[in-house]
């Protein structure tokens, strides 16, 4: 029941109200889903947040009517800019192909059912993350609590190191002030100035606050699944053992915390 | 001595405004990049990095031609690059100087610089890269100006420089590794994923820098009463022959690897400058350029007889010099984002800002190259 009201209240306040009242959605988050979370995090000694993506029920959900609640959700909250360029634009959750997000995967002949299709496509949160490694000022660092790959927007010297080192073009530069390009600014979370680079930060003020990333809690087609991979009765666990998954670039060692359901 | 640039002649001069010039337009699109951000260039989300990177990796191997005549002179005695060691140590100054500076302009956020010294990461070979350029620039500054200051007194360099002198040269070898391991060590960027980048970042820093001091010291020899002394030119000439070899030898070896395996993404890079990704192949005339004068030069400097005329050695030096430059300052970055993480292609072109802004990083230097080298040659004329 506390679902359907959610999801009515999204429904009725728009997803780009969410920026602008986005303590009351939280509020409302917060009262329905504190309990779950404690728990999958207190079971494990180990926690790393990761995701199961499971396109099938996207383009199922999507062959009723389209849909960009997850992307248009993340992006809200966390203003980033909308900018058309495809050369400047920055993305934090988005689409691409299959081919494109799986380039060593694929071959000519496809299955129809995942051909032209769009895959969601965000940061990885790497186990071994290579932009970490690389960053001259640990702007950008792995929480050892969680295992987010975090950005510090204050102290990056835009030297974007982290973007060659990332194999998955998870990584974007504010080439100009990206603040003319948001169109409902979210008060509770920070904007960026032009020179840094930014990425998901697997709604980690959101987590914070014991809720689920945006993107899941939006996602009407239940597509996205999070939860912690290091405990074994999590959701994420349960999904990776019932399905074969694959991860993007698994061949790098990069140790992606996403993965998709084939 | 620094007083010694303030005197000379109304060329000096000449060049030392035009200089200027080039460096104060190079202000004026800096100040534009500051204020509207770096997209005035045309680097983009798929190539991160352009010109100011792919100048800074070149620059680093030019930096190289004050090794290549301190490393003789000094372990093997060999007396010829005495007098010319100082014009290598001097280009080294300049150059890293430059390399400093286009890291400054590439920054999206130059005022936090010092955020690399706050908060040291040497898991970063970024931060690495930082120390090694600084030390090698200290390094260069102080064993030059002391050596010139003891030559210019007529007595022998003080003691405590020659430890330093030997320091440089590892040292000079470090700043090319480094620089190197900036790109070799990049998960899902295979046309830099290669245990021999840093070889070959060495064989054609030692080839390109070497170079240019062949041509400088010609020049210097032309305008001052001062002569390096035709051995050092051959000695020279030599060094630049066997790197020049080794550096094509090099290439070849890359491209074995690639094509004999037929592994796609080592292949694409390689596929991207010489015959065009997808449709796209902006670098295409220039990587075939780059080989050719490559192959032209090398077949140049083969000849003891050939490149010990002054003319054919000049035109392999510029020959060298281009062709290094072309692969190096300009494919050897670009490339290495193309195809991009989605296998799609992205090409890079640079913005007049951009040149700009290269241009003056570029006058900066040469300008405190003539400076150093004014100092220098006066302290050597008085000599004479």
């Amino acid at each position: 029941m506390m679902d359907g009201s959610r999801r009515s209240f999204l429904k009725i306040g728009g997803l780009s109200v969410l920026g602008l009242s986005g303590v009351r959605v939280w509020n409302v988050f917060a009262a329905t889903q504190e309990a779950g979370h404690e728990a999958a995090a207190e079971a494990a000694g180990a926690l790393q947040w990761a995701m199961v993506v499971d396109m099938k029920k996207c383009w199922d959900y999507q062959e009723k009517q389209p849909c960009t609640d997850c992307m248009t959700a993340c992006h809200g909250i966390h203003n980033v800019p909308e900018i058309a360029d495809p050369k400047r634009e920055i993305k934090w959750l988005w689409t691409d192909l299959y081919q494109h997000a799986f380039p060593t995967e694929g071959h000519e002949y496809p299955p129809a059912e995942a051909r032209g299709k769009p895959f969601l496509l965000l940061c990885n949160h790497c186990s071994n993350p290579p932009c970490v490694r690389v960053c001259p000022t640990q702007a950008t660092f792995k929480r050892p609590e969680d295992g987010v790959v975090m950005m510090d927007f204050h102290r990056c010297i835009g030297c974007r190191y982290c973007m060659a080192g990332c194999p998955y073009g998870s990584r974007s530069f504010n080439w100009q002030d990206p603040r003319p390009f948001i169109k409902e600014l979210n008060m509770q979370f920070p904007t960026r100035t032009k020179g840094v680079v930014e990425k998901c930060n697997f709604c980690a003020e959101r987590l914070a606050k014991n809720l689920y990333p945006a993107c899941v809690e939006v996602c009407k087609a239940k597509a996205l699944t999070f939860g912690n991979l290091g405990d074994p009765t999590s959701p994420v666990r349960e999904l990776l053992k019932q399905h074969y998954t694959i991860r993007r670039k698994n061949e790098l060692g990069t140790g992606p915390n996403v993965y998709y359901i084939v | 001595m620094l007083e010694k640039a303030l005197e000379g002649s109304k060329s000096y001069w000449r060049l030392l405004v035009t200089l200027l010039v080039l460096a104060g337009i190079g202000f004026g699109c800096y100040l534009l990049q500051l204020n509207q951000g770096l997209r005035i260039t045309g680097m983009s989300r798929d190539v991160s990095w352009g010109f100011y990177i792919a100048q800074f990796t070149f620059l680093v191997g030019v930096a190289a031609s004050a090794v290549m005549v301190v490393l003789p002179y000094y372990l093997h005695h060999v007396k010829v690059f005495g007098k010319i060691t100082i014009l290598g140590e001097f280009l080294a100054v300049a150059s890293v100087t430059m390399c400093l500076l286009f890291i400054v302009v590439d920054l999206g956020k130059p005022m936090r610089l010092l955020n690399v010294l706050l908060y040291p990461t040497p898991n970063s070979v970024l931060f690495w890269d930082m120390v090694v350029l600084n030390g090698y620039l200290f390094l260069n500054i102080v064993i030059g100006w002391t050596v010139l200051g003891a030559e210019r007194k007529g007595v022998a360099a003080p003691a405590w420089v020659k430890p330093l002198i030997y320091l440089s040269i590892p040292w000079a070898v470090s700043i090319h590794t480094v620089t190197a391991f900036l790109y070799a060590g990049l998960p899902g960027r295979h046309f830099w994923l290669t245990a021999i980048l840093a070889p070959r970042f060495l064989a054609s820093a030692f080839a390109a820098g070497p170079s240019l001091l062949i041509l400088l010291a010609y020049f210097v020899r032309k305008r001052s009463k001062f002569d390096p002394g035709d051995e050092a030119f051959e000695k020279l000439s030599q060094v630049v022959a066997y790197a020049m070899c080794v550096n094509v030898f090099f290439v070849l070896l890359e491209l074995f690897t690639s094509f004999y395996s037929g592994i796609p993404s080592h292949m694409e890079g390689f596929i991207y400058q010489f015959s065009g990704l997808e449709g796209h192949g902006k670098l295409m005339p220039f990587m075939w350029l780059s080989a050719i004068l490559s192959v032209i030069a090398v077949l140049m400097l083969l000849s003891k007889k050939k490149r010990s005329q002054e003319k054919t050695l000049k035109i392999a030096c510029v020959l060298v010099f281009i062709a290094l430059w072309l692969e190096k300052g300009l494919g050897l970055v670009i490339t290495g984002f193309i195809p991009n993480p989605f296998n799609t292609v992205t090409e890079y072109w640079p913005t007049f800002p951009e040149l700009g802004i290269t241009i003056g990083v570029y006058a900066t230097g040469f300008l405190v190259l003539t400076v150093l080298y004014k100092v220098a040659i006066a302290v050597k004329e008085e000599n004479l």
